[in-house]
């Protein structure tokens, strides 16, 4: 393999017809755009099969969804456009910011105990053990579906039958009708998802904290710092970057809630877990107000966008390990 | 004494009386383990219930009046009278069939997605093309939209092509490539020094040749990690199949399970039926995981699988 590398491309076997253009030796040092049209034919066959996906699924059909968004579309008829009636309709339905209300109080529990826990687990597995067993434990539930998550809880919650309210009923308590009850409903259904991806997140935490040299906690048990202080002094600072990426991921992820509300509560008790992307589908599937859906749908896009650019505003400072 | 524990390297924690700290921490950590854990023991303890039993003895450990009644109605093969006589609904649910729906899908989107992806990660990494910078821009874009709101959209464009209700209409969108792997992988092959890659190329092998000897193989752990999350997140996936699907020839688990769960009897949830099906869903996945574990667990370093 010690070829000497100064040979010139032109040994190299016809077989690379592609490589018709003067190969550059300038190896590592990025040109304008890619550089040319150096590998242009097999470029095409590489990222083709990619391309392709792309704009077929993911970009024609962005700009389609903000296009239907001005249309009245019931999927049998040809869209029809009407302006901003959609718009005009959804800043007056009470339903909407209702169910804009229920989906940002269900995210905040949700990211809420979600954070704290996943932190707490995350500096359990650096500081206490460094079981892998461990590790693979913490990520079982996320093999779940959510579907599958709905339904046990729903069946290990349930009012009358739930080994939940078997217990609590046993400590002497009352039995809480947790998916069944308006004020409950909620914050339940947010546990639930909290059980499912805490462990997720757990280990994407603990990723950045793998990047903390051990050496700094043992100096400062030198000086006689206690495990607390040390977390605030030098674990919570140091992964502060790393703790902001992951953050906006999961609140964007739990703006998206649908599979969980789906299988447990429909939507209900008298729209109390009526979250946004449920309300858009009854609109789109159930009432088949496709135009009026997508609206709905851009709006979430844009608080969606909004949360992922004040991200980019807080964290631009602090480069991190992560993606 | 601060001095001489400070010496001493970290094998193990200092064997003295625990601290209060410490007896808590390990307390915290074993009610998470359970919290975590119990679900599981519960759904199977109650897949292997009588119904009736079920209702009467709610709080036992052990499952009551053992039975695989619930795995004969959740697979389909109690006929529906003695179906309704143990509590079930009677429904017709083909499970074998949803499971085979689940495993093509998730097969088809799996390596169709993987190494369309490696391939134009490779293109981005390793190739010099005119427009490689624009829509490598363009790809970086699209990590902004969420999935959820190219659905609808996608839907109209499902039923345009004629493919609802089948198995491709539900792959379609993800089999080609999600901006995610793209840039996951791309990632690793710039870490792939170019020495190896011109080497190679001096030896006489062609481009598509070296990708797929050289750069596939090297990056086979962030590739074989990737895979094993794509597999698991659309085997899991609910809101895509639920619009795409309405009858069984293209039904997947997930929405059958959810089909399960609504077609309840007269005399209450069918939970043993329920929890059997629900444990048939899951568990392919926790043998999946079972293979890999210590290669996810490990390689989970990077940010934004969902």
């Amino acid at each position: 393999m010690t070829v000497a590398s100064s040979s010139p491309p032109s040994h190299l076997p016809p077989r690379d017809v592609e490589e018709t253009a003067p190969k550059r030796r300038s190896v590592g040092k990025r040109e304008r755009d890619g550089g040319g049209s150096g590998d242009g034919a097999l470029a095409a066959l590489f990222i083709g099969p990619a391309l392709l996906g792309f704009l077929v699924f993911l970009f024609w059909p962005t700009l389609r969804g903000i296009y239907l968004s001005f249309t009245r579309f019931n999927l049998l008829t040809p869209a029809e456009w009407v302006g901003l009636d959609n718009y005009r309709r959804m800043v007056k339905d009470p339903i909407f910011w209702d169910s804009l209300k229920v989906t940002v109080e269900y995210v905040f529990i949700n990211i809420g105990v979600q954070t704290v826990s996943a932190l707490a687990i995350a500096v359990l597995l650096q500081r206490l053990t460094q079981s892998a067993v461990l590790r693979g434990v913490v990520l079982t539930p996320y093999l779940m579906s959510n579907v599958v998550a709905g339904i046990v809880w729903l069946w290990m919650l349930d009012t009358q039958l739930g080994i939940g309210n078997e217990i609590i009923a046993g400590l002497g308590f009352d039995r809480i009708p947790f998916l069944a009850d308006e004020t409950w409903a909620i914050p339940t259904i947010a546990l639930i998802n909290v059980w499912r991806h805490v462990g997720y997140t757990a280990l994407l935490l603990f990723a950045g904290l793998q990047a903390i040299p051990n050496d700094m906690y043992e100096a400062a048990k030198v000086d006689g710092a206690s495990e607390w202080r040390m977390f605030w002094r030098i674990t919570m600072p140091l992964l502060r970057p790393v703790l902001a990426v992951v953050l906006i991921m999961t609140v964007i992820g739990s703006f998206q809630v649908f599979d969980t509300v789906a299988v447990t509560t429909n939507g209900g008790p008298a729209n109390a877990t009526n979250v946004l992307q449920f309300y858009i589908y009854g609109s789109a599937f159930g009432r088949f107000q496709f135009g009026y859906a997508s609206a709905m749908s851009v709006a979430l896009l844009v608080v969606l966008s909004a949360i992922t650019i004040l991200q980019y505003r807080l964290t631009r400072a602090g480069r991190t390990d992560l993606g | 004494m601060s001095a001489v524990t400070a010496t001493t390297t970290k094998v193990r924690p200092e064997r003295r009386r625990p601290s209060p700290g410490k007896v808590l921490a390990w307390t915290v950590t074993a009610a998470m383990v359970l919290i975590t854990l119990l679900p599981f023991y519960w759904i199977l303890r109650t897949a292997l219930s009588s119904n009736t039993a079920l209702a009467a003895h709610p709080g036992d450990v052990l499952p009551v009046d053992p039975t695989t009644g619930g795995f004969e109605r959740a697979l389909g093969l109690q006929s529906t009278e003695e179906a309704i006589a143990q509590g079930g609904s009677g429904g017709g649910l083909k499970f074998w069939r949803y499971l085979l729906n689940s495993v093509i899908v998730s097969t088809l989107i799996t390596v169709c997605q993987i190494l369309f992806s490696a391939m134009a990660a490779y293109a981005f990494a390793r190739l010099r093309w005119r427009g490689r910078d624009t829509v490598f821009g363009l790809f970086l874009a699209g990590l902004m939209v969420p999935t959820i709101f190219t659905l609808l959209p996608n839907f109209v464009l499902i039923k345009q092509l004629g493919l609802l209700d089948s198995l491709l209409g539900i792959s379609l969108p993800t089999m080609f490539m999600t901006p995610f792997a793209v840039f996951f992988l791309r990632q690793f092959f710039m870490n792939v020094p170019r020495e190896v890659e011109e080497a190679a190329l001096l030896d006489g092998a062609g481009k598509i040749r070296i990708f797929f000897r050289v750069m596939l193989p090297m990056a086979s752990s962030p590739v074989l990690t990737l895979g094993v999350l794509t597999y698991i997140t659309s085997w899991n996936d609910y809101f895509w199949p639920l619009m795409v699907s309405y009858s069984d020839s293209s039904r997947v688990l997930t929405v059958a399970l959810a089909i399960f769960r609504a077609q309840t009897p007269q005399t209450g949830y069918d939970w043993s039926g329920l929890m059997a099906a629900t444990l048939i869903a899951a568990l392919p996945m926790l043998v999946l995981f079972g293979f890999f574990a210590r290669r996810i667990v490990s390689t989970i370093s990077f940010t934004g699988i969902k």
